[in-house]
């Protein structure tokens, strides 16, 4: 496969045409969602290294802001000696860490982040570890909280692993204190969700259609393989409740707070006009805002340039999005691209035209493994040692996943996995009246040949156990399943008295999760110590490691199990 | 009785494509979107916080597993379900008010709200389960094929399509003129294969159904035989990728 555009590449040698190889691959991020996760993606990479399809033509494109020099500059800010009460953290929470000495752990080895990311534990976990949060703060381990703030994440339902034992952790009180063991809890969310019936301060959010919002190509942007693009969500109509949007109550509570980034010198608000100022006016860097589309003062620089007060108003006269298209010698080989990587950096992609070199062997994987083999200066504790020999190996490897590895496979000879409905992929609200319409409930889905064996019909009631827990869920058959595999739509089930539903809504009486049966911490392991049920390098959890043993059951009175006590609507403070 | 046009100057009507519709149900909630709002009354819905939902829709869709026996696999194909605006339906003859009629301009099937009496008859007479009642309202629901969008002027030139056109993510669902043979949606039947549900019923259906494509497994023609290994550089190269990531064994 050939394209006719000639190209330069970072030596500055020109190539009359563009060699690509028409192998394309899809993956979605469930790969990662298993505790070798991390290396099964690194693997898929190599692959589409060796065959020669990345960036090229017929392969997998980048989309901006990549690609980005591996690994990006940005370390983790939180060491001990950091971190003081009552004063901002000095730099980003999230990084990317090269060797043990970015660890942010004390000379004990002690994880310093109450999720223990970048610990021993998970030590390239730069997604944070979002599902041990409460866990960890409840046992206190590695220190208890004083407030718990998060925002649209429904860690006491469809969010969390082990949902009964974490509503356990919510509401659990110090025995000699009598004090709650998580005392504040702090939550956001539009929709009257599980979380919020837990909360002892509710911040009413809006939805999407009463606020601004900005796709950035500083998080995660529409982007095209052709060109950088981003865009933008108006209102489109005004609240009719006492509810703000959670940005501009961020950028408040900031200011009240005094953090620098959002107090001008002094001490006032620095984005006064609310969340909509700041993607106008905030700048991470030098002319490098949120919105790259009509920058400068005349809205005529794309990238990078100062703020643009009508940047908000351009972008809407064009359809609330951005584009720039690439000159045909830039759309593919970024990687290697000399004319990309010199546009890549003026427009403030990357710092330095620098070619980005894909690495077979990664050396930050074997700075750990040898840390772990008793090199350097910082070392783990010995109950990590043989886990990071495992898992840190410089070339992709295979290790079998932990769930399957630590339980008895013989007794839970099953996997149980879900997916997300596609008519509520991107809808919060799966409550919708429609939507609700459409997909009330859910149902285990269980190949015709595994039923059979097993003595299932369609419609019958069979019980998953694993070895966390049990549910009770009623079964449809179906071929396009793995005989092995059974599986589910996600967030389906809701808890009795939430979300706005009556009582008796499907949703509550037959739906059901399986993240009853998934736990957040792996049996115990040599010396004691209870990993996180996670992928060992990245801390990403690990979903999809779920084992299950599969059983016909009683009709209950037509009921899902576990039901739990129905919680009281929410209602506004007084 | 309501009589039908001898003919009709133009047959608007929907393409569907079974082969590249994923199911998602975009032009479901568009399309009720739309007709909760516009022409007509509003469909409302009941009991729709309660144990059973339910209210009129004028586009459903239906996910079924289809089994092949020979092969012993199966595929799931999912069937968007709205009016066909037939040429010869009953459901317009039916009629005792005139209420259920056939525009002799463009062939779009309409029910009208202010006389319809609710007496069911054309849900009866459309094999195609494509008529529901609005219990609220007392009336008989359906697709209007978006006709007050698609002669829309105050709509920009693309937004003057049916909602569930507008919407549709995978451009499953083609909207034009089947009475032109000239037109896109008639070359795009004719290149697919485009077919009629229930032929036998003698309706006439405008809308056409395009057939899920064989798989490529399937397919006869586009396929290549593996090269053989010739030993050179990059064919070892492959060997060694094959090697790295399929024969090492894990660590445990
Ligand atoms: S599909 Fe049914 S409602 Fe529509 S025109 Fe044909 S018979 Fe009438
Ligand atoms: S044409 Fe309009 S009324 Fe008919 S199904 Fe599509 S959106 Fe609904
Ligand atoms: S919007 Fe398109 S893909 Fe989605 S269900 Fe409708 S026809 Fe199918």
């Amino acid at each position: 496969m050939e394209l006719d555009v000639p190209w330069t590449d970072h030596y500055g040698r020109t190539h009359k045409t563009m060699v690509g190889r028409p192998v394309s691959m899809h993956a979605m991020r469930g790969i990662s969602a298993h505790a070798n996760g991390f290396q099964t993606c690194r693997a898929v990479h190599l692959l589409q290294i060796l065959l020669g399809t990345i960036d090229a033509p017929g392969g997998f494109r980048y989309k901006a802001p990549y690609p980005r020099p591996i690994p990006p500059a940005i370390k983790p800010t939180g060491k001990s000696g950091q971190v003081f009460p009552n004063e901002p953290l000095p730099g980003p929470p999230l990084g990317f860490v090269t060797s043990p000495d970015d660890l942010l752990i004390d000379e004990k080895g002690t994880p310093q982040r109450i999720d223990k990311a970048y610990s021993w534990d998970a030590p390239l976990a730069a997604h944070g570890m979002m599902h041990m949060v409460i866990t960890n703060a409840a046992k206190k381990d590695p220190y208890g909280i004083d407030v718990l703030f998060m925002y649209m994440a429904n860690m006491s339902w469809n969010s969390a692993m082990n949902v009964p034992d974490t509503i356990k952790y919510l509401t659990m009180k110090d025995e000699t204190t009598g004090d709650y063991v998580i005392p504040k809890i702090i939550y956001s969310d539009a929709y009257a969700s599980e979380m919020v019936h837990y909360a002892d301060l509710i911040l009413p959010d809006t939805t999407y259609l009463e606020r601004w919002d900005c796709i950035s190509l500083l998080d995660r942007p529409i982007s095209e393989a052709d060109g950088p693009a981003d865009s933008i969500r108006q209102p489109v109509v005004a609240p009719d409740r006492d509810v703000r949007p959670f940005q501009t109550v961020l950028l408040d509570l900031g200011a009240r707070l005094g953090l620098p980034g959002m107090t001008t010198a002094e001490g006032k608000p620095r984005y006064p006009g609310g969340y909509e100022d700041y993607i106008v006016n905030h700048e991470r860097a030098p002319g490098i805002g949120p919105l790259a589309g009509y920058r400068g003062v005349d809205g005529t620089l794309s990238g990078k340039g100062a703020p643009n007060p009508d940047q908000l108003k351009r972008y809407i006269k064009n359809g609330c999005h951005f584009f720039h298209e690439l000159a045909p010698e830039q759309k593919y080989f970024k990687h290697v691209n000399k004319i990309y990587l010199d546009f890549a950096t003026g427009f403030g992609l990357i710092e330095a035209p620098n070619a980005i070199i894909h690495q077979l062997y990664c050396e930050p994987l074997q700075k750990f493994k040898l840390a772990a083999e008793g090199h350097g200066a910082v070392q783990p504790p010995e109950t990590h040692r043989k886990r990071l020999i495992e898992a840190f190996d410089p070339i992709p490897n295979w290790y079998p996943p932990f769930e399957g590895k630590m339980i008895d496979e013989t007794k839970f000879p099953m996997h149980a996995v879900t997916q997300r409905p596609m008519a509520m992929y991107h809808a919060w609200g799966s409550q919708n009246q429609w939507l609700r319409q459409i997909l009330g409930r859910n149902w285990l889905y269980i190949a015709h040949q595994r039923a059979a064996s097993l003595g299932i019909k369609d419609g019958d009631w069979v019980t998953l156990t694993s070895h966390h827990g049990q549910i009770r869920a009623q079964a449809k058959l179906m071929n396009g399943v793995n005989p092995d595999t059974v599986w589910t739509w996600n967030a389906i089930g809701k808890r009795s008295g939430t979300w706005g539903l009556e009582n008796n809504a499907p949703e509550s009486k037959q739906g059901f999760l399986l993240n009853h049966l998934i736990s957040e911490l792996l049996p115990e392991r040599e010396g004691g110590y209870r990993f996180s049920n996670s992928d060992p390098v990245t801390g990403q959890a690990a979903w999809y490691d779920l084992r299950v043993r599969l059983e016909k059951a009683a009709d209950v009175n037509g009921l899902s199990a576990p039901q739990f006590p129905d919680l009281k609507p929410v209602r506004a403070a007084q | 009785m309501t009589m039908l046009p001898e003919t009709t100057e133009k047959k608007l009507g929907l393409v569907i494509d079974l082969d590249t519709c994923v199911g998602c149900q975009a032009c479901a909630t568009s399309c009720k979107e739309w007709n909760a709002q516009g022409y007509s009354a509003p469909l409302e819905d009941e009991d729709p916080r309660g144990k059973d939902p339910h209210g009129p829709w004028l586009n459903r869709i239906h996910g079924y597993e289809v089994l092949d026996e020979v092969r012993e696999d199966s595929r799931i194909v999912h069937f968007p379900r709205s009016c066909l605006h037939c040429e010869t339906p009953a459901c317009v003859i039916v009629c005792p008010t005139g209420a259920s009629y056939k525009r002799a301009e463009d062939g779009i099937v309409l029910v009208n709200p202010d006389t319809c009496i609710g007496c069911k008859l054309c849900s009866w007479a459309c094999p195609y389960g494509a008529r529901e009642y609005d219990v609220k309202e007392g009336i008989m629901r359906k697709c209007t094929l978006c006709v007050d969008r698609i002669y829309n002027e105050n709509f920009a030139e693309e937004d003057r399509i049916p909602a569930c056109v507008r919407a549709c993510p995978t451009s499953a669902r083609h909207y034009g003129d089947l009475g032109d043979p000239n037109s896109d949606v008639s070359k795009l039947v004719k290149e697919r294969g485009g077919f009629d549900l229930l032929p036998e019923m003698g309706y006439k259906p405008t809308n056409k159904y395009l057939p899920p494509r064989k798989r490529r497994d399937q397919a006869e023609e586009g396929r290549e035989a593996l090269p053989k290994s010739d030993r050179s550089m990059v064919d070892r190269l492959f060997a060694l990728a094959d090697s790295l990531l399929s024969g090492k064994a894990g660590p445990h």
